[in-house]
């Protein structure tokens, strides 16, 4: 192999985010003194349109034959830049990014003398690497179209539906038996005045209609291997012990019910309530057909008794599917107090706002709590979100919206109710702030707390009072009597993440799934091909979550509708004339990548292509040295540390 | 030793520890810029070779931000790396290279303060021998 001789040099200011702590002329002066460099050009955006057009340009004219970029980390612009290479025909590999951001000028703000030392050594690093750069051509595997989503509730289902509209095959697996997740919850919902339970049902309404979506309930994915556009998945499908042709009748649902004689705490309403072991949340549930809960079921076999739809001989079935990409959408879990927390579960007045939510839900014409009609209510805001010092430092987003419009819909629909906010600022962003003003003009009261004096909640046996030093009024101290204090409390990642470690999908600091970029990559895991969507990745209400999984839908259709994906060709090779076959390598491919051959009359050691995923654990256990990885051969490691070193 | 700053190298891996890597430059955790990084795609994919041309070129410790249990290869890929330290470890020994001079600890995609801690630990350990 020859060494290039007219490498192309970039070196970006970023605005001035690498150019206020790196001299970046004097890098370029430095490395235009080296012998294969035949053009070196600072830049102030080197992903801007015209740099890149002039990168074109610069390479077809001067029959460049390789060129280094050095701005910011790879993971944002690698493949901007090997699309500019592939437009001016040299290959995307003959191209070496250097990151002279992330790991030099912000690393290194404090010392820029020394972080422009840094980085003319990173670029001269990648100058002598682009040296050894090899054309590589990608190679392609087949992939099915078929998109497995993980969650049916409100941005599962609507990414469901996307992908069927774009061609792909769906798989929706849902966890309960029911779908719509946490929207169906809810009441009425801002902006449309529609409820959750009505938006659910138009999901579903229209989901069942598509042919290429298949949905199961009670179900989840237990084990998977395989890889991007060959994932194989396996599911567990739990018995709902109703045979499928069921076809429910209200008033004998109801004899079935009652008949029960398991009674559990009924998490759909938050523990407010309780319901049988033979359930369905509210009559216009889908799928329709109500589900007997496995775990608490004690197959006493009343029901059966009184139903012949109900099969308590049922057995948990099991799926495997094939599928190109898989997006996850599981969504979160409402933050959980404390005991003592503001009182909760020692003051008997103290609840969640969901619980609050489910509470209007239940409530007639008056808003009774444990028998007592509610009159003065006072919101704490920011409980398990914002923490100074607890875990969840991220704001969860939507609760300061949900608190005021469910405070708007309790003044709307029941009488006599004074609502007092104990808030540490609120963040109704955008459109959303009309209904602050809403609740302002309808004569609510907001308090305000500082992070170190927060609210304390008492009960002095006549009731619950919430004292506040209000910071609004210079720090007056104001106690309210409060019928009800409602704990606005924030979102936190499922209790149960198994799914988490079966994809091996990347878990980010606040313990929720972490894309790649937040900006560049909003959707896109580390492992290629599992997408992640909706408020399984951070905080979002319903039209956030909702456009995500649209975004999700589409690069996930993008990935497999072609029916093939390239991939990295930076994978293995050997010397077939240095092996002696000791079979070392093939323990240490985890992906069964190596096979034995013969060559010139020897068993040699060889690399199914398509197998093989680039990781490289097979290099260091060669005996002989005989195993490279493309990209990242001995010729050019040893370049770059060379460069380092000088 | 005493005159001079030593120089560390490390090998981060694409997916796991170099996004670390950049988080501490993106929340400006400073450590010494006499660190540099050169990207693998695993751990366990380093050679012994390339750690002991990077002693012979003048670096005077290597550092692996390992992908630990994170890795998206493979889950061996700990015991893996730390085969390779090992090995390496006895390959030093022979060349009379101290073997405090290659270290690897895991290094999770948003470790981006224990990477920072690390480097620190390592440079000051470094200067003082």
């Amino acid at each position: 192999m020859e060494e290039k001789n007219k490498i192309g040099v970039y070196i970006c200011h970023c605005g001035s985010n690498i150019s206020d702590y790196v001299d970046v002329e004097k890098v370029r002066e430095e490395v235009a003194k080296i012998k294969h460099v035949s053009i070196s050009k600072t830049t102030m955006f080197a992903c801007a349109d015209a740099t890149q057009n002039e990168i074109v340009q610069d390479i077809q004219e001067n029959d460049l034959d390789a060129i280094v970029v050095a701005s910011c980390s790879p993971k944002l612009h690698l493949d901007t830049f090997k699309n500019v290479a592939e437009r001016a025909g040299l290959n995307p590999y003959n191209y070496v990014q250097i990151n002279i951001r992330e790991q030099c000028s912000w690393a290194h703000s404090d010392k820029p003398v020394q972080a422009t030392e840094k980085a003319i050594q990173l670029v001269k690093s990648g100058i002598a690497r682009v040296g050894y750069s090899e054309a590589l051509i990608k190679t392609k595997i087949s992939a099915e179209n078929v998109v497995v989503v993980i969650g049916a509730g409100v941005s599962g289902m609507r990414s469901a539906i996307e992908l069927a509209d774009l061609g792909s095959y769906v798989y929706l697996i849902e966890r309960e038996y029911f779908v719509g997740g946490r929207v169906s919850q809810w009441g009425e919902l801002f902006t449309t005045n529609e409820t959750g339970k009505e938006t659910i049902s138009r999901l579903y309404n229209k989901l069942i209609e598509y042919k290429n979506i298949t949905l199961f309930t009670g179900a989840e994915i237990i084990s998977n291997t395989g890889t991007v556009g060959n994932f194989d998945i396996q599911v567990k499908i739990r018995p709902r012990y109703i045979k499928p042709g069921c076809k429910v009748d209200p008033e004998k649902l109801q004899r079935v019910i009652d008949a029960c004689p398991v009674e559990v705490p009924d998490e759909f309403n938050f523990n407010l309530t309780t319901r049988k072991a033979i359930y369905k949340n509210f009559e216009s549930e889908f799928p329709e057909i109500p589900a007997i809960d496995p775990d608490h079921c004690t197959r006493c076999g009343e029901c059966e008794k009184l139903c012949d739809d109900i099969d308590l001989g049922q057995k948990d079935e099991f799926v495997n599917i094939k599928a190109g990409a898989i997006i996850i959408n599981t969504g979160y879990d409402p933050y959980e107090p404390k005991t003592g927390e503001f009182g909760y579960k020692e003051i008997e007045n103290v609840i969640t706002l969901p619980q609050l939510k489910r509470l209007i839900e239940l409530n007639g014409e008056e808003l009774i709590y444990k028998n007592k009609r509610i009159q003065n209510i006072g919101y704490i805001y920011c409980v398990g979100s914002r923490q100074k010092d607890g875990e969840n430092k991220y704001c969860s987003r939507y609760c300061c919206t949900s608190t005021i419009y469910t405070a708007i819909v309790i003044k709307n629909k029941f009488k006599d109710i004074h609502n007092f906010h104990f808030d540490k600022s609120i963040r109704t962003y955008g459109k959303l702030e009309l209904l602050y003003r809403e609740a302002s003009e309808n004569g609510d009261i907001f308090l305000q707390f500082w992070d170190e004096d927060p609210p304390v909640v008492s009960s002095n046996g006549n009731g619950t009072v919430v004292s506040i030093k209000d910071m609004l009024s210079s720090g007056k101290e104001i106690e309210v009597d409060c019928d009800l204090v409602v704990l606005v409390t924030g979102m936190v990642p499922r209790q149960d993440n198994k799914i988490a470690d079966i994809l091996k999908a990347p878990i980010g600091r606040d313990k929720f799934f972490n894309e790649i970029h937040p900006k560049l990559r909003p959707v896109e895991t580390v492992i290629d091909g599992v997408l992640i969507s909706g408020a399984c990745q951070g905080p979002k209400n319903i039209s956030e979550s909702v456009k995500s999984s649209l975004s999700a839908a589409s690069k996930a259709n993008s990935l497999v509708k072609k029916g093939e994906i390239e991939l990295k060709p930076t994978i293995a090779f050997i010397d077939k004339n240095a092996c002696v076959w000791c079979d070392e390598c093939v323990k240490a491919c985890p992906f069964d990548a190596i096979i034995k051959v013969q060559s010139n009359g020897k068993n040699v050691a060889e690399i199914i292509e398509a197998k093989c995923k680039g990781g490289g654990m097979c290099l260091p256990v060669c005996p002989e040295n005989a195993i490279n990885l493309k990209g990242y051969t001995d010729n050019e490691m040893e370049a770059m540390i060379t460069a380092l070193a000088d | 030793m005493a005159n001079r700053t030593p120089k560390i190298l490390v090998f981060s891996t694409e997916k796991i520890s170099d996004p670390a890597i950049d988080l501490a430059g993106l929340l400006k955790l400073h450590y010494p810029p006499i660190v540099y990084t050169v990207e693998v795609p695993c751990s366990s994919a380093v050679k012994s070779k390339w750690i002991l041309h990077a002693f012979d070129q003048g670096f005077d410790g290597v550092f692996i931000a390992a992908d630990g249990t994170d890795c998206s290869y493979d889950e061996s890929c700990t015991e893996k790396t730390a085969q390779i330290i090992s090995q390496t470890h006895a390959l030093m020994k022979e060349q009379g290279i101290a073997p405090e001079k290659l270290k690897m600890a895991a290094i999770c995609s948003v470790c981006a303060e224990s990477f920072v801690k690390q480097m620190n630990g390592f440079a000051d350990q470094l200067s003082e021998q």
